[in-house]
């Protein structure tokens, strides 16, 4: 039964706030696109046309961090660019969610010297990681709705 | 016409400050003593058009003398050739004359070799370190620095956010 045929009846429905605000959530991803290397290609596949990420509830991306809630953090981070991203994290409302992306995001990947953040987990919370060396743009996809459901399965409201 | 170079140069003004020449691969180097780099690279210019300062690169020998070398790539527009000169420091005192007054373009190239390796340049205006903090102790590309760093040496951000933030 269709949302119009039950609110044609009725006129009314009846559900729960959190269910409400986390359907709502989870289709209206914003990203935050944080490209610091080649993985940002990748990322930016994903946003375009070919794959069109809107198919899935992901909004455009923003680049202000205060309108977005999903910080793709795509590259390697350097311990010098380490402060930056968490300072654009902290600046980004709450609730969010953080997506380490490659194989160098994750875990610092192939470019294991002293300059790299060995993972961005160190000092990001980090909700998904992508394995790859770039990820696909479809398993980006896949990513994101991994971390829809994850929203889904959040109960906000009631216990903040 | 890298022959008729070398020629030229043997034949300069500058030719006994030349301790050695070499050629690899169709590129030609030329090794100097590093007390005479300012000296030789004014006359390269001057007299033979090397106008443009392509690059400064260090090498870690790890050897017990002549431990650092250090290469200046420069380009003469002109006549479309490129050129080498080398030279060399040792452990204890890496240190040589800035070649600023040359090539200006030597300004941000020297910075980043004290940065890398701990080359000092005597008179260079502002060396500081170009990549690295400016609190950082070490010079990461030599040989003997370990390759994942020293812990804790580079900051990290705090997992918090700073209590006053706005
Ligand atoms: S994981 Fe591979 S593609 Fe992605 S930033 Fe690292 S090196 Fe580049």
């Amino acid at each position: 039964m269709g949302l119009e045929k039950a609110l044609a009846k009725q006129g009314f429905l009846l559900t729960k706030v959190d269910a409400l605000t986390n359907w709502a959530r989870a289709n209206s991803m914003w990203p935050m696109p944080m490209g610091l290397a080649c993985c940002a290609i990748e990322m930016m596949a994903f946003a375009g046309p070919q794959y069109d990420v809107s198919r899935f509830g992901s909004e455009v991306f923003r680049f202000s961090p205060r309108q977005a809630d999903l910080m793709i953090v795509a590259g390697w981070t350097t311990y010098k660019m380490s402060h930056a991203v968490k300072r654009i994290w902290d600046q980004m409302p709450d609730p969010k969610w953080c997506v380490a992306m490659g194989a160098c995001a994750s875990s610092g990947g192939m470019h294991r010297v002293y300059g790299v953040v060995q993972g961005i987990d160190q000092f990001l919370p980090v909700d998904a990681y992508i394995p790859g060396c770039p990820p696909r743009p479809e398993v980006v996809i896949h990513t994101l709705q991994t971390i829809q459901e994850k929203v889904k399965k959040e109960h906000s409201v009631l216990q903040d | 016409m890298e022959n008729q170079l070398i020629e030229k140069i043997k034949e300069s003004n500058f030719h006994d400050k030349i301790v050695d020449v070499r050629s690899y691969a169709g590129e030609m180097t030329i090794v100097v003593h590093s007390q005479d780099i300012v000296a030789v690279c004014k006359s390269l210019k001057e007299q033979f058009g090397f106008s443009y300062l392509a690059d400064i690169s260090t090498v870690d020998h790890y050897t017990d003398e002549n431990r650092f070398e250090i290469a200046y790539n420069i380009v003469n527009m002109a006549d479309r050739q490129r050129l080498r000169i080398s030279t060399f420091v040792e452990e204890d005192d890496p240190s040589l004359d800035s070649v600023i007054p040359v090539w200006g373009a030597a300004n941000w190239f020297e910075r980043e070799a004290w940065d890398m390796m701990g080359i000092r340049f005597n008179g260079h205006p502002d060396l500081r370190r170009i990549f690295l903090p400016e609190d950082f102790e070490y010079h990461p590309m030599r040989k003997e620095f370990p390759q994942l760093g020293i812990p804790g040496t580079l900051e990290m951000p705090e997992k918090d956010p700073p209590k006053d933030y706005k």
